[in-house]
């Protein structure tokens, strides 16, 4: 499946212009959410590192900001459909040809955490950059703690990369999933993602948490593991906010002080709360 | 290139500045307005005009000395012609299996700017901030500021708006000119005292052998410009202007004005410094052909904002607020600098006559009443 080509630095253009990828295998995931694998047609964008972000665009419907569910040799990157292109997006078969700019924005730094204890608490569609940080600390088991995710959805049927949930557990995790509304034969967690926070087998008090997902969802995660003992500086969270250009011009992405596509997605806990705490900010 | 020279007329700086390949462009008169346009001859600047502003007023009026440059900022600033309204980025075709990405090569300018006030001059450098001074470079606005042969003219005539004395940024330029001008009048017509400030203005200035300045003209230039920062007709609150938008995030303030704003993005369309912009694609009927174009915004329209869950800044108050948090407070954590120039354009064109310096003076203040009653709670309770 991964190209044995030799990866190429984009060509010298406009940082405005897209550069082809072809789809090479396309897996839906829940009903209106889709994983993409991608290779670059000729030359590749440099590799993305966990957290960060492509703007993809559809040939002529336009282009959205989608994080990068896998780095690495193989690039994949899952989008819900929501909108005209995010419909297009996911509608691209393989063989088809996407545009990708990028990588932007901030990573999660996982690096940064070795030796620790991980908690990675997802809700939803958060789960898809959350991903490579699962992947790569299982990669490199070893260099870290204890690690647990927490995967929160609002139904059964909303469940990301549900093949490789039990791989993630024989490989060293701790994967606990709830469902805010039950559906009939489930017999896992039923509740608000803080209802599995007790149940992480990390010591809070040494554990990094990365955390995505809805603002509200992130916030009462994020304090309910401070609430634990973990360090509120220990705690990521990744935003999203409007996107055009991806390169710090357009303006579009502000929070407050923060542009995301620049200082986000991923911003510390203590930078993004009081942010987030202002409505309509 | 510290010479002070002094020119007579502009005629033959006009001359060489063609002659150097330069497109000029300059204050000229057009539909009751001083309007920023290609000049296509010396003779189109405003002389004898001057402008009367209020909020939400623009007038002509008649000025018996002269004057070329004795008005304050347009309806324009010098954006349009550097960081231009609508750039096509690229176009695509559809292949066979995908797609190919022709870029549009950036057009390079070569534009002489006369007449460029201080405000409108560290405008300027606070774009270069945003489009070129990060990580990614905008290529469109970098092509045409290369390409830019800027005259400044030091500011003797501020106009009842403007506040540059009070943000640091006149009525003296600053930095960043190739030549500055400072129009003196008298009963033979306005001459200039001129300031260099590059090899490319000294070389301008040698090629029409402009002549030293009489020291007379060099002292009263500096004391009429001088004199011009007593005479703004409006004055920014002195205090960490940072500090007080970060902390006036809940005002009460903000539903007052959202009760007058209109949401039009007025301010942001005149303001010299606001760079927003969206990027649209396009595609033909047959579907086969598409390009990208960049368009100015404004954090004014509810869809700026827009998620998939919605706009996040769905109220008109919540839109002002981010223009002039933005501009006056978290452009500092953004670029490193204020937002905000002083050239008055956003309380001149605003159509309800919402002005900028009030709007704060009035955060101000209720900072200040919340900052008091908290003490006296603290008394009582203590």
């Amino acid at each position: 499946m991964t190209s044995q080509m030799a990866r190429q630095v984009t060509p010298q253009g406009s940082p405005m212009a897209p550069v082809p990828y072809r789809v090479t295998r396309s897996r839906a995931e829940t009903a209106d959410t889709v994983t993409l694998t991608l290779e670059p047609v000729a030359a590749a964008i440099p590799e993305p590192a966990p957290g960060q972000f492509t703007m993809m665009y559809a040939f002529g419907v336009g282009e959205v900001p989608i994080s990068v569910s896998r780095t690495g040799p193989v690039l994949e990157q899952t989008v819900r459909a929501v909108g005209a292109v995010t419909r297009a997006v996911c509608g691209t078969r393989p063989g088809q040809v996407l545009g990708l700019r990028g990588p932007f924005g901030t990573g999660w730094e996982l690096d940064s955490a070795r030796g620790r204890d991980l908690v990675i608490a997802a809700g939803g569609i958060g789960l898809a950059p959350l991903r490579p940080v699962v992947l790569r600390a299982l990669a490199d088991r070893d260099a870290f703690g204890r690690i647990a995710v927490l995967i929160g959805v609002r139904t059964p049927d909303d469940l990301l990369f549900t093949g490789e949930l039990d791989e993630w557990r024989a490989r060293g995790a701790q994967v606990e999933v709830t469902a805010d509304r039950p559906a009939p034969g489930w017999t896992g967690h039923v509740g608000l993602i803080t209802s599995l926070a007790g149940a992480a087998d990390v010591d809070p008090a040494r554990a990094v948490a990365f955390v995505c997902g809805p603002e509200v969802m992130m916030r009462v995660t994020a304090e309910a593991f401070i609430g634990l003992g973990t360090p509120a500086a220990d705690v990521r969270l990744s935003l999203e906010r409007n996107m055009r250009c991806g390169l710090g011009w357009c303006g579009h992405c502000q929070l407050g002080p923060l542009l995301i596509c620049r200082d986000g997605p991923v911003v510390p806990y203590e930078r993004a709360v009081p942010l987030m705490t202002v409505r309509e900010l | 290139m510290n010479a002070t020279l002094e020119l007579t007329g502009l005629g033959p700086l006009y001359d060489a500045l063609r002659r150097a390949g330069y497109t000029v462009i300059g204050p000229t008169v057009r539909d009751e307005a001083i309007v920023l346009a290609e000049l296509d001859s010396i003779d189109r600047l405003p002389y004898g005009w001057g402008v009367r502003l209020s909020p939400g007023g623009y007038r002509l009026r008649r000025r018996d000395d002269g004057a070329a440059f004795a008005h304050a900022a347009g309806p324009q600033s010098w954006k349009p012609f550097l960081h231009r309204s609508r750039v096509k980025l690229w176009e695509a075709t559809r292949t066979e299996d995908g797609f190919e990405v022709k870029d549009q090569p950036p057009a390079p300018g070569r534009l002489a700017l006369l007449g460029v006030r201080p405000c409108d001059l560290r405008a300027i450098a606070i774009q270069d901030r945003v489009l070129t001074g990060g990580r990614h470079t905008d290529p469109s606005y970098a092509a045409r500021r290369d390409g830019a042969f800027i005259i400044a003219v030091n500011c003797t005539e501020p106009g009842e708006t403007c506040f540059c004395a009070s943000m640091g940024t006149g009525p003296q330029a600053g930095p960043g000119y190739d030549l500055a001008l400072t129009e003196l009048t008298g009963e033979d017509g306005p001459r200039y005292v001129v300031d260099v400030g590059t090899d490319a203005g000294a070389l301008v200035l040698d090629d029409i052998g402009a002549a030293t300045a009489d020291p007379g003209d060099v002292e009263r230039a500096r004391a009429e410009v001088t004199a011009a920062a007593d005479r703004m007709g409006r004055e920014m609150p002195a205090l960490s202007l940072r500090d007080l938008m970060a902390d006036s995030l809940d005002a009460a303030r903000w539903d007052d004005v959202a009760e007058r704003c209109l949401s039009c993005g007025n301010c942001t369309m005149v303001c010299p410094t606001c760079f927003c912009t969206r990027v649209t694609d396009t595609t033909d009927l047959s579907g086969d052909h598409a390009e990208r174009w960049q368009l100015w915004d404004s954090c004014f329209d509810p869809d700026f904002s827009h998620l998939h869950g919605g706009d996040v800044r769905a109220s008109a108050k919540s839109r002002y607020r981010q223009w002039l948090t933005h501009k006056l407070g978290t452009w500092h954590d953004q670029f490193g600098s204020s937002g905000c120039v002083g050239c008055g354009r956003c309380i001149v064109w605003c159509p309800v006559g919402i002005d900028l310096t009030v709007e704060v003076a009035a955060l101000r203040d209720e900072a200040a009443e919340a900052a008091e009653a908290a003490e006296a709670a603290d008394q009582s309770t203590g």
